[in-house]
C-alpha cells in the first residue's frame, strides 16, 4: 500500500475523530445510546456545504454546522427528558426527521464542493506543507477538540454530566438536575458529530444525503477498538482511545478496500466488527474490553448473576 | 426544622396495584434531633425518607423544611438542605469516578455548577484531612476510582460525602445493613461522630432495635404507612428491646383490629 493511502487513512481518522468523540460522549459518558448521530453527521455536512456554496467562509460554515448539530442533540434530549421518550426511540425520531431537513438544506441529494474554497484548499495553498497540509490541519483541529473536551469534562459541570451517566440517583441527591445534564451532554456530542460531518464534506469535496448512514456503528467500532488498545482507566486515556480507534478503524477500512473488498460491503464489515466485539465475552476478557452494553444493562446482568448464585 | 403534615403517598393510584405507602403521616422534627425509625418490611420507612428528599411526589399533605414549603420542589432543589446515604453502597457514589471527584461533587451539593475547575488544590488538601479521619487509608488514594473500593469503604465515603457540605437534614436508610458486622460498626461509629460534631438533624432507618434505642434522641415505629409509636425523653430511656417488641405486637395488632372494625363497619 502506498504512503499516500496511509496518509489518507490517517487524515480521515483524525477528521472522523470528532464524530467518534461524540459517540464516546453519548454511549460512554452519558450512558445514553444516541442514534441521532446518523442524522446530525449529515446535517453538519449539509449545512457546511450549503454555506460554502452560498459564498460563506468555510470556517464559518464549520461553526454553523457545529451549532446545528448541538440543536439536533437538544431535540433528542428534549424528546427524552420532557416527553419521556426512550433514548433509542428519541434518537431515531430526530434522525429520521433530519433526513428530510437535510434534503431541504441541500435542495438535492448531493452537493459538490469541487470548485469551492474549503479549509483544505486553503491549507493546500501553503506549498511548504505539501503533502502534509490536510494531515496537520486535521491533527490541530482534533487536538483542539480533545483539549477543550477534556477541560470541559473536568469542570464542575463536566463532572456532573459524567456522574449523570454513572449514577443518576446519586448526582440528583447532590443537587444536580440530571435532565439539564443530559441536554447539555447530547448537545455537545452532536455538535462534535456535526463538526465532523462538516469537515468530512470539505475533505471529500461533497455532501451526500446518505453519508451518515451507519455512522453510529462506525463510531462504536472505533470506540471499541480504541478502548481495547489504549484502555479507559482515566479520562485522558479514554479520550485518546477514541481518536486512536478512529484512526485504526479508517486504516482497516483502507486496507480491506485495497485488498479488493467492494466499498458496498463496508457497512456489513463494520457491523461485524461490533457484533464480534460484543458476542465473544472471552475475547473481550482477554483484551480487557469492557462490554459494549450500557452500564444499566450491565447492572441488571450483574444482579441476575447474583441471583443465580 | 422538618414538618410533615398529613402526608399521604399512594403508589400506582387508581390501578390494581394501588398501594398507599404513607397514610396521613404527621411528624415534627426539631433542629438537632436525631430520630431513629423502625418498623417491619414494607412499613413505609424508605418511602418516608424518599418523600422528604423529594424522590417521589405525594398525593396530599404538606412538607416544610426549615419553615419553607418544599412540597412541590423537585429532588435536586431540596438536595441543598439534605444529605443522604442509601442502603446499597453502590447507590451513593459514582463508581467510574475517583474518590476526589466524588467528594468534589458532594462538596458542591445544592450549589449551581459552572465552568469552574471541578476540584481545586485547596479542596484536595481538605479531602485528604477528612479522609484521614475515616481511618481507612483512603487519604492516599484520592485518584482511585471508587468502583475499586470495598462496600464498607464506599459506604464510609458516602457518609463523608453526605456531610462534607454540612446538610440541614441527614437521611440514613439502613446504611449499614449491607455491610459485614465489623465494617457496619465502624461506619456506624463514624456516622455518630459526624452527627455529633455538626449537631446534624437526622432521620435514621434501622432494623436493629437495640441500635435504634441507643442512638439518637427519639425513636418512631412505623407500620403499614402509619407512625404507631413515638418515643422520646425518659420514657424512651426506660424502654428495652423487649418492650419495643411487645409494643410493636400490641400496636400493630391494634391497627389490625381497627382495620377490621373499619372493614366490618362499612
Ligand atoms: N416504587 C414503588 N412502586 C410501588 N410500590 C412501592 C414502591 N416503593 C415502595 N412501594 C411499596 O410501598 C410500601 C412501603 O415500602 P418501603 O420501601 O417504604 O418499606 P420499608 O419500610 O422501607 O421496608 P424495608 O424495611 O423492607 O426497607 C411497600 O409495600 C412497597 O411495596
Ligand atoms: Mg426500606
Amino acid at each position: 500500500m502506498s504512503l499516500s493511502v496511509w496518509l489518507g487513512a490517517l487524515e480521515q481518522g483524525l477528521l472522523w475523530g470528532a464524530m467518534v468523540l461524540g459517540v464516546y460522549m453519548t454511549f460512554r459518558v452519558l450512558d445514553f445510546p444516541d442514534l441521532t448521530v446518523d442524522g446530525s453527521f449529515t446535517l453538519g455536512a449539509a449545512v457546511a456545504a450549503k454555506l460554502i456554496l452560498s459564498g460563506y467562509d468555510p470556517w464559518l460554515a464549520l461553526v454553523v454546522a457545529l451549532l446545528c448539530g448541538a440543536l439536533a442533540g437538544l431535540v433528542t434530549g428534549l424528546l427524552h427528558t420532557q416527553l419521556k421518550v426512550a433514548p433509542l426511540l428519541a434518537g431515531i425520531l430526530t434522525m429520521i426527521a433530519l433526513y428530510s431537513i437535510n434534503l431541504r438544506i441541500m435542495g438535492q441529494a448531493n452537493l459538490s464542493l469541487l470548485r469551492a474554497p474549503t479549509i483544505f484548499t486553503w491549507i493546500k495553498g501553503y506549498a511548504a506543507l505539501v503533502p502534509l497540509g490536510p494531515f496537520l490541519l486535521g491533527l490541530m483541529l482534533v487536538a483542539l477538540v480533545l483539549v477543550l473536551l477534556y477541560l470541559f469534562l473536568d469542570t464542575e459541570l463536566g463532572m456532573a454530566i459524567r456522574a449523570t451517566g454513572d449514577n443518576e440517583q446519586m448526582i440528583r441527591s447532590l443537587g444536580v438536575n440530571t435532565n439539564t445534564m443530559k441536554l447539555i451532554g447530547l448537545a455537545i456530542a452532536n455538535a462534535l458529530i456535526a463538526l465532523s460531518g462538516g469537515l468530512i464534506a470539505q475533505y471529500q469535496g461533497f455532501a451526500d444525503i446518505g453519508m451518515g448512514i451507519g455512522m453510529i456503528v462506525a463510531g462504536l467500532a472505533a470506540v471499541i477498538i480504541g478502548e481495547a488498545l489504549v484502555g479507559r482507566q482515566t479520562l485522558v486515556r479514554a479520550l485518546l482511545a477514541a481518536i486512536t480507534g478512529s484512526i485504526i478503524y479508517r486504516a482497516v477500512i483502507s486496507l480491506v478496500l485495497q485488498l479488493g473488498l467492494p466499498p458496498t460491503d463496508l457497512k456489513l464489515l463494520t457491523s461485524l466488527i461490533v457484533v464480534i466485539a460484543m458476542a465473544f465475552p472471552l475475547v473481550r476478557r482477554h483484551l480487557g474490553l469492557k462490554t459494549l452494553r450500557l452500564r444499566s444493562e450491565q447492572g441488571a446482568a450483574a444482579k441476575q448473576s447474583n441471583e443465580d448464585l | 426544622m422538618l414538618q410533615l403534615s398529613k402526608v399521604t403517598k399512594i403508589f400506582n393510584p387508581g390501578s390494581v396495584n394501588e398501594k398507599s405507602a404513607l397514610q396521613e403521616i404527621t411528624l415534627h422534627v426539631q433542629t438537632g434531633e436525631v430520630i431513629t425509625i423502625i418498623g417491619s418490611n414494607g412499613a413505609g420507612k424508605s418511602t418516608l425518607l424518599n418523600v422528604v428528599a423529594g424522590v417521589c411526589e405525594i398525593e396530599s399533605g404538606k412538607i416544610l423544611l426549615d419553615g419553607e414549603d418544599v412540597t412541590c420542589r423537585p429532588e435536586h432543589i431540596r438536595a441543598a438542605w439534605i444529605g443522604r446515604v442509601f442502603q446499597d453502597p453502590l447507590l451513593g457514589t459514582a463508581a467510574s469516578m475517583t474518590i476526589e471527584e466524588n467528594l468534589a461533587m458532594a462538596l458542591r451539593r445544592g450549589r449551581p455548577r459552572f465552568l469552574r475547575r471541578g476540584i481545586t488544590a485547596a479542596e484536595r488538601k481538605m479531602f485528604r484531612e477528612h479522609l484521614a479521619l475515616l481511618g481507612l487509608g483512603l487519604e492516599d488514594r484520592l485518584g482511585t476510582r471508587v468502583g475499586l473500593l470495598s462496600g464498607g469503604q464506599r459506604q464510609a465515603l458516602t457518609v463523608l460525602m453526605a456531610t462534607i457540605a454540612t446538610p440541614k437534614l441527614l437521611l440514613l436508610d439502613e446504611h449499614t445493613a449491607a455491610l459485614d458486622p465489623r465494617t457496619a460498626r465502624t461506619v456506624m461509629a463514624l456516622t455518630e461522630r459526624i452527627i455529633a460534631h455538626h449537631h446534624l438533624t437526622t432521620l435514621m432507618v434501622t432494623h436493629n432495635l437495640e441500635q435504634a434505642l441507643r442512638t439518637g434522641t427519639r425513636t418512631i415505629m412505623m407500620h403499614e404507612g402509619r407512625i404507631i409509636l413515638d418515643l422520646s425523653g425518659p420514657e424512651r430511656s426506660r424502654t428495652t428491646v423487649a418492650d419495643l417488641l411487645k409494643m410493636f405486637g400490641q400496636a400493630s395488632g391494634n391497627i389490625f383490629a381497627d382495620d377490621k372494625v373499619l372493614l366490618t363497619g362499612s
